[in-house]
């Protein structure tokens, strides 16, 4: 097993033993959605469902309906493409690239995030769409034969680069992101009790199984998948970049564009994950496993990719005016004194201080501050997209052609519609799907979950266990050979097979006895799910029942001596109710 | 006579690594091991070899691009080629600069989508297939052993049950063995 500094702060914390991870991520996808998530899902829902409007209506009517002009012929369309393909790289960068360098602490949030980054890009894939004006015709831009009615298309251009770099993106997003659920969708469906969503995990699921030579090819499938996906991810915002970079126009035609550009992108990302992870640990109450360790390592990724963004934004001034080229540094005089000078100065200090401030830690371990910052940071990096496209464009070569850009009802209904079906997926997500990598976090909580870390673990739960040379006599169920599927069978009278001591039936009545007789008499009536506590299966809990033990209460007031009694009587497994300390998690199971 | 297999029962993955061990220097075949996540190094000891997917990708990616260059030089340059910003269009090579980012993502695109399918088929996890672990909770917190008596002919069944009750099992059961899929 590997092993982690113990200066390392704990990734898990609390104690926690397998099946509580199953059941803190479970619990928000078996129990009821609160209040609040049918407020939040309705109000989604009626944004996403206004801007299905404006979309429909664009459509029938045109791109008039947006407020472009002959001098900005691109604005909000392309500013909000590129702002959710922005918040698209988190995912994929914090599953991929920190998969590659063994950073566990993405397991708290990757799943999330991968999530984030698919619903993200659809939202982008949008606005190239309906901006192609005509959508019926969209698949023009795959390569079909030219007896469609065009030419091949152009694969010198920087927009098809773009198509593929996106479906691509997008894909291989979805594939590494669906194969990670597999398990995790196994293990809700194995649990599930309502046959509908048994029915529905079993599908999602699978069928996975969980064998170990599945488990093999899992692990190689992440590792490859993530190998691919790392340089995808930089390809990505790099190919979006081009767009502008290979242009002729002031203000964009700079090699500078790519490098910025994916730092931008893994800024915004993550600045997205932590708007929404904030809200996600409160609302599933996921405190143990996404805490302020977590929050503080992603606020040092927004602080250094924000230094990197504010270093190129002072390279593009300094360049424009070294360059020599008038046009190029009035381009950027421009930006910062002309009418747009409100744009560019929120950009500046949205993108370049804020970050800077989580230099102190106190403040970027603060989870209040964390979130107005992460707010600040997604408004910043819109308005650096629109510092790009709209005020590089409005002053163009002829005067008598400047002018400004106005957006219409119709260009914000379309913007706010995508941040509305954006969490109407979400929020959807996070109902039904495991919002933590179940199986994933299991593998590291013993060596970063705390109580392992310090040694706590000790009494409870699915604890390595030093001594195996123990002969322990174990109870036996040989089915009949007849039968052809055998069901978990649970005889009784299996527990009477010879024990390590002969003790005859007389005896066994007594220290019956005088078990029950310590622990108080329970009915069958009012029994507790005994195999809830770790250790006792449906054969000793049959054992347990047989005996007269059937609630908490009766296993939380058990000690040495009844321990030792009860072994006496069953002799089944000596010694393991004491080692898995069953009268503290009885203790607990009572007061859930 | 149709096979019987015995199942037992692990609550820790480590314990179930000691148990494997054992039995398997005592010369038990393991035939496989359910687990809720990956138990790592229970692969040599119970005989699973290492994937082979890593290739598969590879090769995958090899054929993406090699279609993505034959497209490239069948539609640019021999189809119809074009003058596009004055963009050399007679040659491949000389045009090729502008396909990189292409033909970067086809053989992504390829590797990734030819080795994930690979993967789904070869594990028989697909949309409506049935599971087939033992167990429920093997997907919880519950780690199984399935070992097989025709694989194990040279122990009778009641042997393998002892030597299997001598690691820390919590339940062991014996039942015909079923193909689920």
């Amino acid at each position: 097993m590997q092993k982690e500094a113990s200066i390392r702060e704990p990734l898990i914390l609390g104690h926690k033993t397998y099946h509580d991870i199953t059941e803190d991520v479970c619990r928000s996808i078996e129990g009821k959605a609160p209040k609040t998530w049918y407020v939040l899902f309705g109000i989604a829902l009626i944004l996403g469902l206004f801007g299905i409007g404006c979309i429909l209506y664009l459509l029938g009517t045109g791109i008039g309906t947006w407020g472009l002009n002959k001098t900005v012929q691109w604005a909000w369309d392309i500013t909000n493409f590129v702002w959710w393909v922005g918040i698209g790289h988190a995912g994929t960068l914090i599953s991929a690239v920190l998969l590659l360098f063994r950073q566990r602490w993405r397991m708290a949030i990757n799943r999330a995030a991968e999530a984030m980054t698919i619903f993200a890009v659809f939202m982008a894939g949008v606005f190239p769409l309906i901006h192609m004006g005509r959508l019926w015709v969209g698949y023009w831009v795959m390569p079909i034969p030219n007896q469609f009615g065009s030419l091949w298309v152009n694969f010198n251009s920087p927009l098809l680069w773009d198509v593929f770099a996106i479906s691509t993106y997008l894909s291989v997003g979805f594939v590494f992101w669906y194969i990670g659920l597999l398990p995790d969708f196994a293990t809700i469906r194995d649990r599930a009790k309502n046959p509908v969503s048994k029915k529905m995990y079993s599908i999602l699921s699978f069928g996975w199984s969980g064998r170990a030579k599945h488990w093999n090819r899992f692990e190689i499938v992440s590792l490859v998948l993530a190998g691919l996906a790392t340089p995808l991810v930089f390809s990505v915002h790099s190919i979006v970049s081009f767009d502008f970079a290979t242009s002729v126009i002031p203000g964009w035609h700079t090699t500078i564009f790519p490098p910025y550009f994916v730092a931008g992108a893994v800024f915004s990302g993550f600045a997205m994950v932590q708007t929404i992870m904030l809200i996600v640990r409160k609302g599933l109450k996921l405190e143990a496993y996404l805490h302020v360790k977590h929050i503080e390592y992603m606020n040092i990724v927004i602080m250094v990719t924000g230094s990197i963004v504010g270093v190129a934004y002072l390279t593009e001034l300094f360049m424009s005016w070294y360059s020599g080229v008038e046009y190029e540094s009035y381009a950027f005089i421009n930006r910062a004194t002309g009418p747009y000078w409100w744009a560019y100065a929120s950009m500046m200090t949205c993108n370049v201080v804020s970050p800077q401030l989580m230099w102190f830690k106190k403040l970027r371990r603060s989870l209040l501050f964390t979130f107005f910052i992460s707010i600040v940071v997604n408004i910043g990096m819109w308005f650096e997209r629109f510092v790009i496209i709209v005020t590089s464009l409005h002053q163009d070569y002829l005067p008598s052609s400047w002018s400004m850009f106005h957006p219409t009802w119709v260009d914000i209904g379309i913007y706010i519609g995508t941040i509305g079906l954006f969490f109407v997926f979400y929020l959807a997500f996070a109902r039904y799907f495991p919002i933590l990598p179940i199986a994933e976090l299991k593998t590291i909580l013993k060596t970063s979950g705390e109580s392992y870390k310090n040694g706590t673990a000790g009494l409870s739960g699915n604890k390595p266990i030093p001594a195996v040379e123990t002969a322990a006599p174990v109870q036996e169920v040989v089915a009949p050979k007849v039968d052809a599927v055998v069901p978990l069978v649970e005889t009784l009278e299996s527990t009477a097979k010879p024990a390590t001591e002969e003790i005859t039936d007389v005896e066994k009545e007594g220290r019956i006895n005088s078990l029950i007789e310590k622990l108080g008499k329970g009915s069958a009536e009012n029994k507790n799910d005994l195999k809830l506590v770790s250790g006792v299966g449906p054969k000793l809990e049959g054992t347990l029942n047989d005996i007269g033990i059937y609630t908490f209460e009766q296993v939380s007031k058990m000690t040495k001596a009844e321990y030792d009694l009860l072994d006496s009587i069953t002799g089944t497994f000596p010694g393991r109710a004491e080692r898995d300390n069953w009268a503290e998690q009885a203790k607990t199971l009572m007061n859930k | 006579m149709a096979d019987r297999v015995i199942y037992a029962m692990y609550d820790d993955d480590m314990v179930l690594l000691d148990g494997a061990k054992k039995l398997v220097s005592e010369g038990v075949h393991i035939t496989d091991v359910f687990s809720p996540f990956p138990v790592h190094g229970i692969d040599p000891v119970i005989g699973v070899k290492h994937t082979r997917l890593g290739i598969v990708s590879f090769m995958f990616g090899l054929l993406g691009l090699a279609l993505s260059i034959v497209g490239f030089k069948y539609m640019m340059i021999d189809n119809w080629p074009i003058n596009i910003g004055g963009k050399p269009n007679f040659s491949l090579m000389e045009n090729f600069p502008s396909f990189v980012p292409i033909t970067f993502e086809f053989t992504v695109l390829f590797a990734a989508h030819g080795m994930a399918l690979t993967y789904l088929f070869r594990n028989k996890t697909l949309p409506g297939m049935p599971a087939d672990n033992p167990y429920p909770r093997t997907t919880d917190d519950r780690f199984v052993m399935e070992i097989r008596l025709s694989d194990n002919t040279k122990f009778s069944a009641s042997e393998l049950h002892a030597k299997i009750k001598e690691t820390d099992i919590i339940e062991i059961e014996e039942k015909d063995y079923v193909v689920i899929k």
